[in-house]
């Protein structure tokens, strides 16, 4: 997975489609995070939080007894682990620092879980920053404790009350008030999505995922590298980032999405929140809202990188149903004793599908990103079981 | 739009409003005309307009509820001679859904003279400026208040129709004054184009209108405008409070 160059061009996908006022900000992010990239001392600041703060590194924990009733080798990346419950710390850890870098005060972001909310207040904790989180209204009647935590973190929430009032209008929202506070403020994305640097910087600084695992996966496997690599994409953070340790390698690549909001596998070209890519829309080009029991995968579109590793045939894009998704994170509490978020318990479900149909033949071995911890959602689950 | 914009004689008032907001749209931009508008900017609604503030945003929404599609716009217009220029305004998926080529052939066949794509900044606009030259479209690039010396010219000389001046750096909406940089991005490009500027965003009162347009050759006025269109305002009444904007720029300019 490849620099995008100055335009940030993923083939055809990516670019910076922003209002004039925005472009010198992108502009500037993008010359900052090059230099802070490069930059050794960076470096190693982000690597020290990683391990004092995160605990990285994560885990590859074996699924004993799911493998065994599914016949495959299934491996579980546990990013579940990692402070804040989910992956989302990986990439805000490393914005922050760029902010501080740059003379930031504040961080701006959108949630739509809450966990890369929760991670982006965690992060200003730390470095004594700021945090304005965006946050659908719909999605903080569903997230409560996440809104909670990020208010005892000392965030502010401004619920989003436009659109579908979930991650998307979130989106939106987010890059409204950007325009008008670019010179204290820096936008945290949470996601491979945005103008250019955007989806380039959130995979460099998820890539921790795929380099843990591929290191952790040629200790454990006899071949060294596992045949599938499986991980859950809303707007394909995780994904990415476990794909960049993995894109090199025969593995075969598979991005799980909900039914309901797979901009991978179902969107049309398109441009929204500055990048082009594919996403969910109708007849007219209006953005059709996406609809998902796991409010992180509710986002109508795809990373750029995604769309483009589509296009290329090296990573297959599938959906799974929010029932197959529910039962997928029933089974692994009960067989491994971790209960996941329903953005990760995606690609369980996908694996159990799979491994049913053949599709993952006796003995596969398969990485899997468990992107998250399920404690937010379970009054989702308790509802439904 | 060009041409007739630089013979007009007088400092330029552009009106915006939704299309399809409501049943008797149309009637409005007959309004505009009556009450001295040089051009008329009709919005195209999108699901997600990222640079309106909450006027715009509750139109758009307000019209795509209605069944309102950029195709029924413009074959609202379609034949109908208003004696002054339409500008479209709308964001790049839409655009990037028919294609740039069918988009802009489209709108010229509906009578379009102009277009402006808000979401669309110079480094990603080469296709839409071939497809809008060829099809005798006016694309007006944007401009803003922190856009560097050399960035602006090049925005000042591949624009056309006008340059869009976008004043303060937020959304489309109300405001209280006219932000103090405007003035200072208006200069700077006057100082490397002859062509039209005109400035845009928080015209709100008939005082900021004198006040923008001193400086640039005219001004865009939207929220105000369809702030009253959603409060139920008739196309009359909206037309007599642009007209008020129209003579205190013939006075105050």
């Amino acid at each position: 997975m490849a620099d995008p160059g100055p335009r940030g061009r993923f083939g055809d996908h990516g670019g910076r489609y922003v209002p004039e006022p925005l472009v010198a900000a992108c502009d500037e992010v993008a010359a900052a995070f090059q230099e802070a990239w490069a930059d050794a001392g960076f470096r190693r600041s982000l690597a020290n939080l990683l391990a004092l703060h995160v605990g990285r590194p994560t885990p590859l924990t074996p699924a004993w007894r799911l493998s065994a009733e599914l016949g495959i080798d299934l491996l579980l990346k546990r990013e579940d682990l990692a402070h804040t419950g989910s992956h989302k710390i990986n990439n805000v850890l490393g914005q922050a620092l760029l902010a501080s870098r740059m003379g930031r005060t504040r961080l701006i972001a959108e949630t739509g879980a809450g966990m890369h909310g929760v991670a982006t207040a965690t992060a200003a904790a730390l470095l004594g920053l700021e945090a304005t989180v965006f946050m659908g209204e719909k999605d903080m009647e569903r997230q409560a404790p996440n809104v909670f935590r990020m208010r005892v973190l000392g965030a502010e929430v401004v619920p989003v009350r436009s659109g579908s009032r979930t991650l998307k209008d979130a989106t939106s929202q987010a890059m409204r008030h950007w325009v008008g506070v670019v010179d204290e403020a820096y936008y945290c994305v949470g996601s491979v999505i945005g103008p250019h640097p955007y989806p380039y910087m959130v995979r460099e600084l998820q890539r921790v995922i795929g380099d843990e695992a591929r290191g952790q996966c040629a200790a454990e496997l006899p071949a060294g590298v596992p045949d599938f690599v499986v991980a859950c994409v809303g707007g394909g953070s995780n994904a990415a980032g476990t794909f960049a340790g993995f894109v090199g390698t025969p593995a075969r690549l598979v991005g799980v999405e909900a039914a309901g909001g797979a901009g991978a596998a179902r969107g049309r070209e398109g441009v929204l929140h500055g990048f082009r890519s594919s996403f969910l829309q109708d007849g007219d080009g209006q953005v059709t809202e996406a609809h998902s029991i796991a409010p992180g995968l509710d986002y109508p579109g795809v990373g750029p990188e995604h769309a483009h590793l589509r296009d290329l045939g090296r990573a297959r894009y599938v959906t799974v149903e929010d029932g197959e998704v529910v039962e997928a994170a029933v089974r692994l509490a009960r067989t491994e004793g971790i209960v996941p978020a329903l953005e990760s318990a995606h690609a369980v479900a996908w694996v159990i599908r799979a491994a049913a149909s053949g599709e993952l033949p006796p003995g596969a071995s398969v990485l899997l990103t468990l992107s998250g911890r399920g404690d937010k959602d379970i009054s989702t689950l308790m509802e439904l079981l | 739009m060009e041409a007739g914009f630089r013979a007009a004689g007088r400092k330029l008032l552009m009106p915006y409003t939704t299309g399809g907001l409501t049943d008797d749209w149309v009637e409005y931009l007959r309004a505009f005309v009556a009450a001295g508008a040089d051009a008329i900017e009709v919005g195209l609604p999108f699901s997600d307009p990222t640079l309106d503030g909450p006027t715009i945003q509750e139109a758009s929404d307000a019209a795509l509820a209605r069944g309102t599609t950029a195709r029924g716009i413009l074959a609202d217009v379609t034949g109908l001679d208003f004696g002054v220029p339409l500008v479209a305004s709308t964001y790049y998926n839409l655009v990037a859904h028919d294609g740039p080529e069918r988009f802009c052939a489209a709108l010229r066949d509906a009578g379009f003279a102009g277009l402006i794509v808000p979401d669309l900044p110079l480094d990603e606009a080469g296709e839409l400026i071939a497809a809008a030259e060829a099809a005798g479209i006016e694309l007006a690039l944007l401009a803003s208040v922190v856009t560097p010396a050399p960035r602006l010219a090049q925005i000042a000389e591949r624009s056309r129709g006008f340059v869009y001046a976008v004043s303060l750096m937020g959304t489309t909406g109300e405001r209280r004054e006219v932000d103090a940089a405007s003035a200072a991005l208006v200069e700077r490009l006057k100082a490397v184009t002859d062509r039209p500027v005109l400035h845009g965003f928080g015209i709100t009162t008939p005082e900021h209108a004198a006040r923008a347009s001193r400086a640039a050759d005219g001004v865009i006025v939207g929220a105000a405008l369809v702030r009253r269109v959603l409060d139920g305002a008739g196309p009359e009444e909206v037309g007599g409070y642009l007209a008020t904007m129209r003579r205190a720029i013939d006075q105050g300019a």
